[in-house]
């Protein structure tokens, strides 16, 4: 279960996606986001559906990776499709048996909610399958630097979320290897109900924690010996430049959005 | 001889107020010359790693200097100057190692320092080569074997340009191959580059490698000179609670039996004695 999380994976590839500066590559997901709220008739939908498809293969990432991402986030769709099936009303009533009330109105919301969902998954999924973590941070910490003015430290920031995203699959292998050590010693992890499980992760969180901290202890004693001293007089390896595809995307993008509130006005709003 | 890093009178303790705690390195002087490749061997808490902390002021010594290159290692403000000149390698792989990507891990140092961008990828590129992981450039540390990530670790000190590495039992938490892997790679730095090596170990077979070998007990140097001179005290050695070399321990049992080697290290160098003996 643990494995199936793919936050912050890369996916290597030679495509036009990959190559766009990180910092555009935010910010147009950024866009994309607020494009997938505004879209409110089937029309604009399939626009906005059509766009991510073309950009997903543009970007040459394989499509079942995006299906492996969206996969633990199942539950929550089922969920929200559910809920907003039997809570919302409006249009013509379909089914009315004692409490239950489907409607129209009901029915697509609840379609739209799950394919917002799906579409904001894949486009967060997008940027991460294509931007290598540290470009991602360094991106960020870019954007951000206006903050520095505040006295925000934006760059300190930036380096806790690249070692954070590094010690990810770190860590989960050393779960994997205390849970081991504690089974072998008897520990029963898998029977009982919700209560006695949670108990049974305190042997395996123990451990964990204490391991944790000797490992920054460790790797802040490494940072220091290779004269890392926060983000003053540092400088960087990749150097980020906007060029004609970052243009490029940013009119597609909005040329997208142009179009989804376009077919919005034109068909009007189905929910 | 020119020399690197020079002990003079250290003492060290990791408990600064008790006056009387334990000492864990004695008066010990030491000077490791610029281009050598120098062993220090010694059980668990004999004061190995503390000295190797000592070099490149992680620690500092409560009595007497450690100076690098003549620079204080107690002096505050010079302590990057010391750590671009000596760079240390960890025994655990997984917690030296900082960026998702491993040539983004290589170019760590030299960002740090402030190096100009194209010549941090010029010594990015050239450090990976050294030590025969260039193809590897675009993984992802976590996926790479313990040889692999230490071997990474070590170019991420050579991009700094450092003039001697201390590598704290590098090979400690490695498989055979592993192990053989960060030594070839050191050996080859060492000859090639002419980078000062201080590997720390407890190894005997990895020692016998290094032109010097010093012994560690109890916080004081035991032995200090070239492989056969040292392992040539077999008794003391093993009292001391250290293995000597397989082939070097055959060969002494063989002279107590009348039949005499000489200082023999490898198995290959004993091999050959032999062979020459029964001609």
């Amino acid at each position: 279960m643990i494995k199936d999380i793919t936050i912050g994976q890369y996916f290597p590839q030679r495509s036009f996606v990959h190559s766009l500066d990180p910092r555009s590559k935010i910010i147009l997901t950024v866009m994309f986001i607020v494009l997938i709220f505004l879209c409110k008739n089937a029309w604009s939908l399939l626009l906005m559906s059509a766009f991510l498809i073309a950009v997903i293969l543009v970007s040459k990432v394989p499509l079942r990776l995006f299906i492996k991402s969206i996969k633990p986030i199942l539950p929550i769709i089922i969920f929200t499709t559910v809920l907003n099936l039997f809570y919302v009303s409006g249009g013509t009533t379909l089914v009315a048996w004692s409490f239950i009330r489907i409607t129209t109105k009901g029915i697509y919301t609840a379609i739209f909610m799950a394919v917002r969902i799906i579409a904001l998954i894949m486009a967060s999924s997008l940027l991460t399958y294509t931007t290598t973590p540290t470009m991602l941070t360094d991106g960020i910490e870019r954007l951000l630097s206006p903050l520095n003015v505040f006295h925000v430290q934006v760059h300190t920031l930036a380096m806790m979320m690249t070692l954070a995203l590094r010690f990810i699959p770190t860590l989960i292998d050393e779960i994997d290897r205390i849970m081991n050590a504690q089974k072998a010693r008897g520990a029963d992890l898998e029977s009982g109900g919700l209560i006695a499980r949670s108990k049974a992760l305190i042997p395996i969180l123990v451990p964990l924690l204490v391991s944790a901290f000797r490992r920054a202890y460790e790797l802040a004693f490494a940072m220091e010996c290779r004269c890392y001293q926060g983000g003053e007089g540092r400088t960087r390896m990749k150097k980020m430049k906007l060029g004609l595809r970052d243009i490029v995307s940013f009119l597609s993008v909005s040329t997208c959005i142009a179009g989804v509130v376009l077919l919005n006005k034109y068909f009007g709003s189905l929910i | 001889m020119n020399s690197i890093i020079d002990f003079e009178n250290v003492t060290f303790r990791y408990d600064e107020q008790e006056e009387n705690s334990k000492e864990v390195l004695r008066n010990i002087n030491l000077s490791v010359e610029k281009g050598s490749f120098v062993a220090v061997l010694g059980h668990n808490g004999s004061g190995k790693s503390t000295l190797a902390k000592l070099t490149n002021a992680i620690l500092v010594p409560q009595e007497g200097k450690v100076l690098v290159e003549g620079i204080d290692t107690a002096d505050e403000d010079r302590k990057n100057d010391i750590r671009r000149k000596v760079g240390m390698v960890f025994q655990n792989p997984d917690n030296q190692i900082v960026a998702t990507m491993v040539e983004d891990d290589v170019a760590f140092g030299p960002e740090n320092l402030g190096v100009d961008p194209k010549e941090i990828r010029r010594r990015v590129d050239e450090s990976l080569k050294a030590v025969g992981m260039f193809d590897y450039r675009l993984h992802e540390p976590h996926k790479l074997s313990g040889g692999q990530k230490q071997r990474v670790a070590i170019a991420g000190v050579i991009a700094m340009q450092t003039d001697c590495i201390v590598l704290d039992e590098p090979t400690a938490m490695l498989d055979p191959r592993g192990r053989k892997e960060v030594m070839d790679t050191v050996k080859r730095l060492n000859r090639d580059m002419g980078i000062t090596i201080i590997f720390i170990t407890h190894y005997m077979d990895e020692a016998v490698q290094a032109d010097r070998v010093i012994v560690i007990d109890d916080g004081r140097i035991r032995y200090d000179g070239t492989p056969g001179n040292v392992f040539r005290h077999i008794k003391e050695i093993k009292k001391i609670g250290l293995d000597v070399p397989q082939a070097t321990e055959l060969s002494y049992l063989l002279k107590n039996d009348g039949i005499d080697l000489g200082d023999v290290l490898t198995a290959d160098e004993f091999v050959s004695a032999f062979e020459k003996l029964r001609r």
